[in-house]
């Protein structure tokens, strides 16, 4: 399938090989089915058109070969949807990872940014209200009273991940509709207002990559665009130490990509 | 017998305008929908431009759009957003279905079966004038301010709760369209069921009269949730209720006035659970005209006609339970994804079944290739890279990749576009003669039919590989803004140059259908094509009440080249 690889992005996280194997297997589905459709199709009316076959056969097929080929098809689908699909969905998007591995993060979608909530360097995420909002200085609401929040980091449009660590990233949106979408990690999951979705994958390679919204979300959708950057362990560490002893300080935000 | 002949006594208002005869009514919608599409198409064209030549003046026309839409003639995301909204809701609610059901349905469906005329006449015209209302009312929310829907034809909620005016009237114009169709589908219904003439046996049915039936039913059942879900969010928008906003919602950092206690999901199942049943409504009249036209011009019968029927009985059935593979990433659990996806899978057997009798139906026929037959083939394998490309998006696994991405795009259109369309421009070719006396011309028809199939590969094609590449759906600047669609970024222009050239090769076919109903070659029989089905054992046109005498049926439909006949065809109505 090195065929259809080239068209995809390429894989930075761990799930994303299992993604792409049912991309590559159904796409073997199709394209056997539709090559042989068309091999079938180009000699049936070569060989059966009026010219050269001026006098039609009430009968036509007798083979039930046709049978085979539905009975092929479904045990396929099957073998795909039962081997692969589900399994993966239970595995990979229902089950949620546990333990000292999982690093969390919140996201907050509004038109047209990402606003990204980190714990800091104590762990705990501050309390949040809307009540302290404020666009530019505190985009998540966050309490001035609970000593939690003091070391917390806010970033809008950044997203910085350790490598080798699993994100659990929850998501929601204070306006409308839209989706996180990591495209080299295969991650895309609704941002729905409402609701506060879980999604979660391990990035295996450092990098910058891009976050794309891919619901229509208004006039800005095509710039509500983030950015995503998967560094080691040591430099992500001194990344979030460093934005956390100037959070609070002052207004300046990350300026990482720019 | 015929109570109506007296027709040519009438009025010209009560003939023409408000008829009741199902044959002008037919014509009514054929000609409206025609419009649409060609309107709807132009959207698209306008969009092209700014997705192949970001941020640059349209050319000629741009300046035209005025300062709010487009000003100094480079196109606002406003305006984007509205063209994008518009052309769904065009293409699907007043082109598509209203030709393959409003139209061909109403001319079709009475005369195959025997029948003088539909079950209920009045509401028939009523069911048109309904739609044409609806209609008028998306044309007229273009000059609303801030211009028609913009929030996609989907339409969700909360973006849609917050949009300007136009989203109100698109509302009110679904309404009507949802309306009419609730009419229609009765009328279908009820005519299939109780006038069907003498001997006519459910399995002696041509399929396309199949195909009617069970989009009847699609339309009646699955249109009353989104009505009711159309009417909540119009109550959202004007009387301030919150049936699709949760609590806590800020616009623009703004707490937004009255939501609470709503769920956005909610609108979502509402409209999917009609909008999947929809897309069987667009594509199965499609596929009964494809079969007809397949079985007459490879004069044999269909091969598996029984499977056929009871595939597309089962479609109809299925359709109803598959819509949340639309929302798979709405963060459902394992129970929904699988089970949505279990008969995602299972569904598109069937439209295997039907593709794979309507492919062996041509081993052994005496293939006579004309336009009509070019379309209707033609149809097979586009449908079946549009029926294709659904897999991956059926399961929830590589529809986190493709999810609203260009894959989606690329794949619904080879349904709809290569797939639906040809059929119905197939069905137009094929069934001309019968209304108008007058053949279409066949050199126009070719010239009609083999650009378009190019260009339409080479408009969707690109798109399947846009979506691999992960570019988002829907951005008014075709993915300009991000890395990831820098490599597949100039498919745009391809995509783009080919939509404009298949307006070009519109053009045979529209001065061909014009100049033909007034000097195409007249048909010298009532038969031109030597057809089994009843409707062509009537006059040429039909006179109001169709028959002359009530055709008795003696057979199944297809009865091509049956041994020892003396014509390589058996009318269904010959003793």
């Amino acid at each position: 399938m090195r065929f259809l690889k080239q068209f995809l992005p390429i894989v930075a996280s761990a799930h994303g090989y299992e993604v792409d194997r049912v991309i590559y297997l159904i796409h073997i589905l199709m394209f056997l089915l539709f090559i042989g459709w068309s091999v079938y199709f180009v000699v049936v009316l070569f060989k059966f058109r009026r010219k050269r076959n001026p006098k039609a056969n009430y009968k036509g097929v007798h083979s039930h070969v046709s049978t085979v080929v539905e009975m092929g098809i479904v045990l396929f689908e099957a073998v795909i949807l039962l081997g692969f699909s589900i399994p993966f969905w239970v595995k990979n998007v229902v089950a949620l990872p546990r333990g000292g591995d999982v690093f969390e993060v919140r996201v907050n979608a509004e038109q047209f940014a990402w606003n990204i909530h980190y714990s800091g360097p104590d762990g705990i995420f501050g309390k949040t209200d809307w009540k302290f909002f404020d666009k530019q200085s505190n985009p998540m609401g966050l309490s001035p009273d609970d000593p939690a929040g003091i070391d917390d980091v806010t970033t809008i449009n950044q997203l910085h991940l350790p490598v080798g660590k699993t994100a659990l990233i929850y998501l929601t949106s204070r306006d409308v509709m839209h989706s996180f979408s990591l495209p080299v990690m295969r991650v895309k999951q609704d941002v729905i207002p409402g609701m506060r979705i879980p999604v979660w994958f391990t990035p295996i390679r450092k990098g910058s990559w891009e976050i794309a919204c891919a619901q229509l979300c208004g006039l800005g959708h095509y710039r509500m665009r983030g950015f995503l950057t998967v560094h080691s362990l040591e430099e992500f560490k001194a990344w979030l130490l460093e934005q956390s002893a100037s959070s609070g300080k002052d207004e300046k935000h990350d300026d990482f990509w720019n | 017998m015929n109570p109506h002949h007296d027709s040519h006594r009438m009025h010209v208002f009560r003939k023409y305008l408000f008829s009741i005869d199902h044959k002008v009514i037919g014509i009514q919608y054929g000609l409206t929908s025609l419009f649409f599409l060609l309107f709807g198409f132009s959207l698209m064209m306008l969009m092209r431009w700014q997705l192949a030549f970001p941020g640059t003046a349209i050319p000629f026309i741009g300046k035209f759009f005025g300062e709010s839409r487009a000003p100094g003639g480079i196109m606002l995301p406003e305006f984007y957003n509205e063209l994008g909204a518009m052309h769904g809701t065009i293409m699907v609610f007043l082109g598509v279905v209203p030709l393959g059901v409003g139209c061909f349905g109403n001319l079709l469906v009475p005369l195959q079966i025997g029948a003088p005329d539909m079950a209920f006449p009045k509401l028939n015209m009523a069911s048109y004038w309904v739609f044409f209302l609806g209609g008028l009312t998306m044309l007229f929310s273009f000059i609303l301010p801030g211009g028609a829907a913009s929030s996609g034809w989907t339409s969700y909620p909360p973006l849609a709760d917050i949009a300007t005016i136009g989203q109100t009237v698109w509302l009110i114009g679904m309404v009507f369209l949802i309306t009419s169709s609730l009419l229609g589908s009765i009328n279908f219904i009820t005519t299939v069921l109780q006038l069907r003439t003498e001997g006519l046996t459910f399995m002696r049915l041509p399929f396309f009269v199949w195909s009617q039936l069970v989009t009847a039913f699609l339309l009646l059942l699955a249109f009353p949730p989104l009505e009711a879900a159309g009417i909540l969010q119009l109550m959202d928008r004007l009387a301030h209720t919150s049936f699709f906003l949760p609590s806590g919602l800020m616009i623009s950092g703004e707490p937004l006035k009255g939501s609470g206690g709503g769920s956005v999901l909610l609108w979502q199942h509402l409209f999917w659970f009609l909008a999947h049943p929809e897309v069987y409504v667009i594509l199965l009249p499609a596929m009964g005209i494809v079969a007809e036209i397949i079985a007459n011009n490879i004069r044999k019968p269909l091969w598996g006609y029984t499977s056929m029927v009871y595939s597309v009985l089962f479609i109809g059935f299925m359709s109803f339970i598959v819509w949340a593979h639309h929302m798979f990433l709405t963060g459902m659990g394992t129970a929904m994804s699988s089970f949505f996806q279990a008969t995602t899978m299972i569904i598109s057997i069937p439209s295997v079944v039907i593709l794979s009798c309507l492919f062996i139906s041509l081993w052994g026929g005496s293939i006579r290739l004309n336009t009509a037959m070019l379309f209707a083939l033609a149809f097979l394998p586009m449908f079946g890279m549009g029926g294709l490309t659904g897999l991956p998006l059926g399961l929830s696994v590589s529809d986190i990749h493709l999810h609203d991405t260009y894959y989606v795009i690329g794949h619904f259109h080879y349904v709809v576009a290569p797939g639906v369309i040809f059929a119905l421009f197939a069905g137009i070719y094929h069934w001309f003669p019968k209304f108008t006396g007058r053949q279409m011309n066949e050199f126009l028809g070719k010239l009609h039919f083999w650009p378009s199939l190019l260009l339409m590969n080479a408009i969707f094609f690109p798109m399947l590989i846009q979506g691999l590449a992960g570019v988002s759906r829907r951005l008014y600047d075709g993915g300009l803004q991000y890395a990831h669609a820098q490599g597949v970024l100039s498919l745009n222009k391809v995509s783009s140059y080919s939509a404009w050239a298949l307006a070009v090769a519109q053009l045979p076919f529209i001065f061909n259908f014009v100049f033909s109903i007034f000097k195409g070659k007249k048909v010298t029989s009532d038969n031109p094509w030597e057809a089994t089905t009843l409707e062509w054992q009537t006059p040429t046109p039909p006179g109001h009440g169709n028959f002359e005498t009530t055709p008795t049926v003696y057979r199944g439909p297809y009865e091509y080249s049956v041994p020892g006949a003396s014509r390589d065809f058996t009318p269904q109505n010959e003793p």
